[in-house]
């Protein structure tokens, strides 16, 4: 596709800190190229601000490529923006048409609280990973790579929940704003492999619990999560957490969680 | 209770309601018989041994309560999970009976306690109470008029009556109303049964389309099997045997 300029108008939600209400504004973005990604538009709207001697918008980006996860913003009203399988910093400009109206909003849910514009703070991802998203490993030499045999389709399947970045679209896009997705993915990719069976059980528990108590809102099948996950994770990661989470509270109940 | 205490108790009181919904609709399509069938059948269950008909219907009143006092609970928590809400929000692939449940809930809700004073209790007209005519022997797989007959008391409550009446076109709203509640109790069903089994982890990629067609094929069933009879009855198909006697 050639490249060619294009104008925007953005309305951006701006807010100073958690305690005091935000509200949105408007601005107008020209001459933006469409081979500039979505975070470079951002940035040349921040430095149009600076030079205005306006606050510059503050949001949430790393790595720019897509895997670290921490770009956040929600662009008309999906999370990573309109386009499948990719984050905002990989959504382009070449996405938009010359004149288009852009709303931008901070995800939105009660334990991701707004700290800052377009940043919220994602530390309850954390306190679930906390719970149970690690394995224990014996100290001393490192044991024999093939000591532990891992078929193909288990390895492969471990691989797509792994593949989880932790972004939190999952919650942003769900209706309920449940952290399913992200929670099964961090359960299954450890809990499909023999290196995470040890802790089985009580990672499902653990890692369930810790989810709730975050104040996250509660799954309903609806399946939102999937289709915004820029990783494609899988809601059969979160049948797969629903039955383990089954099977170690029956163990619980009967008091002999492995 | 956490979070997945809840999908299971909807996914399992769920699974009972559907259970007892598709049993319930088979044994309806015994309207399109001779009335002896619906009439001795209604009698079987009336006269069920060791109060079964009474066990059944506290299983059901508690999974009722169950179902509807857990969903309940997920509205509200998932209201407080969000007190911002979006301005501009897309939807990328939930269905319409996905986002919808609440509302086809209430009202399916609304249409059970209709239904239960309609044909059940009977005080929407009382003189339903009073609809009896006396067994042919043409039903008789229930063995229900062989052993009436000795005793003399084929005479039974002409349930075939009570609901040709029920949807007769005199009160065609009625029919209407119930056509309107099985196509909601469809779209139910149709996230619901899919819903079931995501929610006790009883599938994986390969059986997810499968079941998402298994849950389609089921609502649809149900609801054409429901909705043919008080169709049948705004028609003309299904014609009262015994006369509606007003009752005071």
């Amino acid at each position: 596709m050639s490249e060619r300029n294009i104008s925007v108008t953005l309305k951006v939600w701006r807010q100073k800190n958690a305690s005091v209400p935000g509200a949105f504004e408007i601005y107008k973005v020209d001459s933006v190229s469409t081979s500039s990604s979505f975070l470079e538009m951002m940035d040349l709207l921040n430095e149009q601000l600076i030079e205005e001697d306006k606050d510059p918008i503050a949001f949430d980006h790393d790595c720019r490529e897509g895997i670290c996860g921490t770009c956040s913003m929600v662009i008309d009203g999906i999370p990573h923006g309109k386009k499948a399988l990719q984050t905002t910093c990989q959504l382009h400009m070449r996405s938009f048409n010359d004149g288009d109206n852009i709303t931008i909003e901070p995800y939105r849910s009660k334990p991701f609280p707004v700290m800052r514009d377009l940043i919220v703070d994602r530390e309850p991802m954390d306190a679930i990973m906390q719970a149970g998203g690690f394995v224990d490993q014996r100290i001393g030499a490192a044991q024999d790579a093939n000591a532990l045999p891992i078929s193909k389709e288990i390895a492969d399947k471990s691989m797509d929940a792994a593949s989880c970045i932790g972004c939190g679209a999952c919650v942003a896009v769900c209706p309920n704003a449940s952290a399913m997705l992200l929670t099964s993915a961090k359960v299954g990719q450890l809990n499909l492999l023999p290196q995470g069976k040890p802790e089985k059980d009580r990672r499902a528990l653990n890692m369930v619990r810790a989810m709730d108590g975050a104040g996250f809102g509660n799954c309903t099948n609806i399946g939102e999560c999937e289709a915004a996950c820029p990783k494609g994770v899988s809601l059969d990661f979160i049948a797969k957490m629903n039955r383990d989470y089954a099977v170690a509270s029956a163990k619980e109940f009967f008091g002999v969680v492995g | 209770m956490s979070s997945l205490g809840k999908k299971y108790i909807m996914a399992l009181s769920g699974l009972a309601l559907v259970g007892f919904a598709c049993g319930h609709m088979v044994g309806n399509l015994q309207m399109f018989l001779h009335p002896d069938w619906i009439n001795e059948y209604a009698y079987k269950l009336q006269h069920l041994p060791y109060g079964l008909l009474w066990v059944v219907r506290i299983v059901m009143l508690t999974c009722v309560v169950a179902h509807m006092v857990t969903a309940v609970m997920l509205v509200i928590e998932n209201y407080k999970a969000r007190p911002e809400k979006y301005v501009a929000k897309a939807n990328l692939q939930a269905s319409f009976a996905s986002r919808t449940m609440k509302y086809s809930g209430v009202i399916l809700l609304a249409f059970i306690v209709f239904h239960i004073m309609h044909f059940t209790v009977q005080n929407i007209h009382p003189e339903f109470l009073h609809l009896e005519t006396t067994l042919e022997g043409v039903g008789t797989i229930h063995h229900v008029y062989d052993k009436l007959l000795p005793l003399d008391r084929t005479t039974v409550h002409d349930v075939y009556s009570m609901v040709a009446h029920g949807f007769s076109l005199k009160f065609w709203y009625v029919s209407v109303f119930y056509i309107i509640s099985m196509g909601l109790l469809c779209f139910h069903l149709m996230h619901g049964i899919s819903s079931m089994f995501q929610s006790l982890g009883l599938r994986n990629d390969l059986w997810r389309k499968r079941l998402d067609r298994v849950a389609l094929a089921a609502a649809v069933f149900v609801f054409i099997g429901f909705a043919s009879l008080p169709l049948a009855g705004l028609l003309g198909i299904i014609e009262p045997i015994t006369p509606l006697i007003a009752s005071h």
